[in-house]
């Protein structure tokens, strides 16, 4: 390893924080643009042509206020909550792959932060300490509604998170199945995506695993605290919940963690079941530069597909009640889940070897 | 399987609206400075005091709009007319006029309580202030000029159209029969400040004399 391979990885790193912060300027926009017009609203509008600006104003708005401390916080937790939000939650992309490799000077550039062969663990990994700053942060502030606020994220998390990894074993599975041997590497699965069902229907992991896909996407909206269960802020409710306490830059990074885990969320179910960066490139076609960009752009419309859902789903939904949250979650997405892992397991079983009494 | 019909039909609701927004058939917002709105032509906007054509004050200085005025923000001095030069008609005029637009709630009962429609109210309603003493309309700010103009406390604000000054609000007596099919035609309130440009009211007996349908 030289100076130019640190130069790369720094240079990956770099792309992989620009297009988080990019991309969160831009959600936060649509997201007020997409819910007005679900409203008969305009929406944002003066700052900037149709209000794109809209996000950076507020940003810097929020960088030049005060950041007021109440008196009865835990003051190193407090202050610790807002960075334990952000960090995993650009931690989570690190391992998404967004392009195909390209190659400089001979060097082989991955569009991925890193290739890591356990992926997948890592990502589940990083979505669990997610949870770690919300509670914290309720806790450490000293009062009510974010302490009400702080529970109800552990309990939310713990729940949707094992119906999650449940969608997400089945994934698995059904990869192990696409080529030699299983793999938990996001670059691995997406690349045994490429191709077509009879030269139609592509090779997404969403059409063999259509529940495993539905389950991961009400999984991954309640994971990411999103309407209609964000009981964790519930501002009816619990005026704000974890975050009542925290204002200025430090609400900030609470809301850039919410909208980057948003993405990388959408980026992760574009992923895993509807072939990441795989598409139609006509390569010779079109011209170079165009069918190396390409499924980057393919990448980002699935992940802005998946986006425009969370944002939909926001518009058209009332937040659930506590306890139908938890029964969604134990009683009908894990068992889904489960029954689910051993459907998909018998079928390919009986693809791999046949049936046992023939 | 209910909740997953239910959750189609809600998104389906969102995105249809979402739609016609889109496509410009159903929108809620006005871009307000740049896009106004048409007012009802009984809009409630800051007054204005009126003059007869002749350029003699309507207001006799009676003090009734006061005396109406339920946030007590209007204030009255009269003062006998100089018999060889009068300011108005009347005995006396409106020496001293004040009207606290911080406290005016614009209900319009000092334009109902006024014997001469000295006073009546336009559609503009673009008088925000950055100062306390500057929402205290006086005699200067109220009174139109003997030409009809209004004069406004803000010439060159960029948001306010300013011919709105000209546009009174029609306004109704208390006692006016709303409804009656008799009142049919009558003309019960002017669409412009200044000078009565409308036909005199018809008496109570030309009303009675007009034949009323029956009715239960």
């Amino acid at each position: 390893m030289d100076w130019a391979d640190i130069g790369i990885i720094l240079l990956r790193v770099i792309l992989v924080f620009v297009l988080l912060l990019g991309a969160t300027l831009i959600n936060v926009w649509a997201e007020r643009k997409i819910v007005a017009d679900m409203q008969s609203r305009l929406g944002p509008m003066r700052a900037g042509p149709w209000g794109i600006l809209q996000t950076l104003a507020d940003g810097l708005k929020l960088f030049f206020k005060e950041s007021v401390t109440p008196r009865k916080v835990e003051l190193g937790t407090y202050l610790l909550a807002p960075f334990l939000a952000v960090i995993p939650a650009f931690l989570i992309f690190m391992v998404v792959p967004f392009g195909v490799p390209f190659t400089i000077g001979g060097r082989e550039v991955a569009l991925q932060g890193t290739d890591l062969n356990i992926g997948l663990l890592f990502l589940l990994a990083m979505s669990s300490l997610a949870v770690y700053a919300v509670v914290l942060a309720g806790w450490s502030s000293g009062s009510k509604y974010p302490l009400i606020g702080g529970v109800r994220a552990t309990a939310q998390a713990i729940s949707y998170e094992a119906a999650m990894g449940l969608a997400m074993v089945a994934v698995v599975m059904f990869t192990a199945t696409q080529g030699e041997g299983g793999t938990l590497s996001l670059a691995e699965i997406v690349a045994r995506q490429d191709g077509t069902w009879g030269g139609i229907v592509p090779r997404w992991n969403a059409f063999p695993q259509i529940v495993a896909f539905v389950i991961f996407m009400v999984a991954i909206v309640a994971e990411t605290n999103r309407a209609p269960f964000d009981l964790v802020e519930a501002e009816q409710e619990i005026v704000g919940g974890f975050h009542t306490e925290y204002s200025g830059m430090r609400f900030a990074m609470f809301f850039l963690a919410e909208y980057v885990n948003i993405f990388s969320m959408s980026a992760i179910a574009a992923t895993l079941f509807l072939g990441g960066w795989n598409g139609p490139t006509w390569e010779g076609t079109l011209p170079a530069v165009v069918s190396a960009i390409l499924p980057t752009v393919w990448f980002l419309l699935k992940t802005y597909v998946i986006i425009f859902i969370f944002f939909w789903l926001r518009a058209t939904l009332p937040r659930l009640r506590y306890d139908q949250l938890m029964s969604l979650g134990w009683k009908r997405l894990i068992p889904a889940a489960l029954t689910w892992i051993v459907v998909s397991s018998i079928a390919m079983g009986v693809r791999q070897f046949g049936l046992p009494w023939s | 399987m209910g909740m997953i019909t239910e959750l189609l039909k809600g998104l389906r609701v969102t995105g249809g609206t979402m739609l016609r927004t889109i496509t410009g058939k159903e929108m809620v917002t006005t871009q307000y400075p740049t896009e106004k709105r048409q007012k009802p032509q009984r809009f409630h906007g800051r007054h204005v005091l009126n003059r007869y054509p002749d350029g003699m004050e309507k207001c006799i200085g009676c003090e009734l709009c006061a005396g109406a005025c339920p946030a007590d923000c209007i204030y009255v001095r009269g003062m006998d007319n100089d018999p060889e030069n009068p300011t108005s008609p009347g005995e006396r005029y409106g020496y001293v006029y004040e009207i606290n637009l911080l406290r005016c709630i614009f209900c319009g009962l000092c334009v109902e309580a006024c014997p001469t429609e000295a006073i009546t109210m336009t559609h503009l309603f673009e008088i925000s202030t950055t100062n306390r003493q500057d929402a205290i309309y006086t005699r200067n700010e109220l009174l139109m000029d003997r030409e009809g103009a209004v004069p406004s406390m803000f010439p060159d604000d960029p948001i306010a159209d300013q011919s709105e000054l000209l546009t009174a609000d029609g306004w109704v007596r208390a006692t006016a029969p709303a409804g009656r099919a008799v009142y049919e035609g009558v003309q019960m309130w002017q669409a412009t400040p200044g000078p009565a440009t409308w036909e005199p009211e018809p008496t109570q007996d030309e009303i009675d004399a007009r034949t009323e349908p029956e009715s239960g």
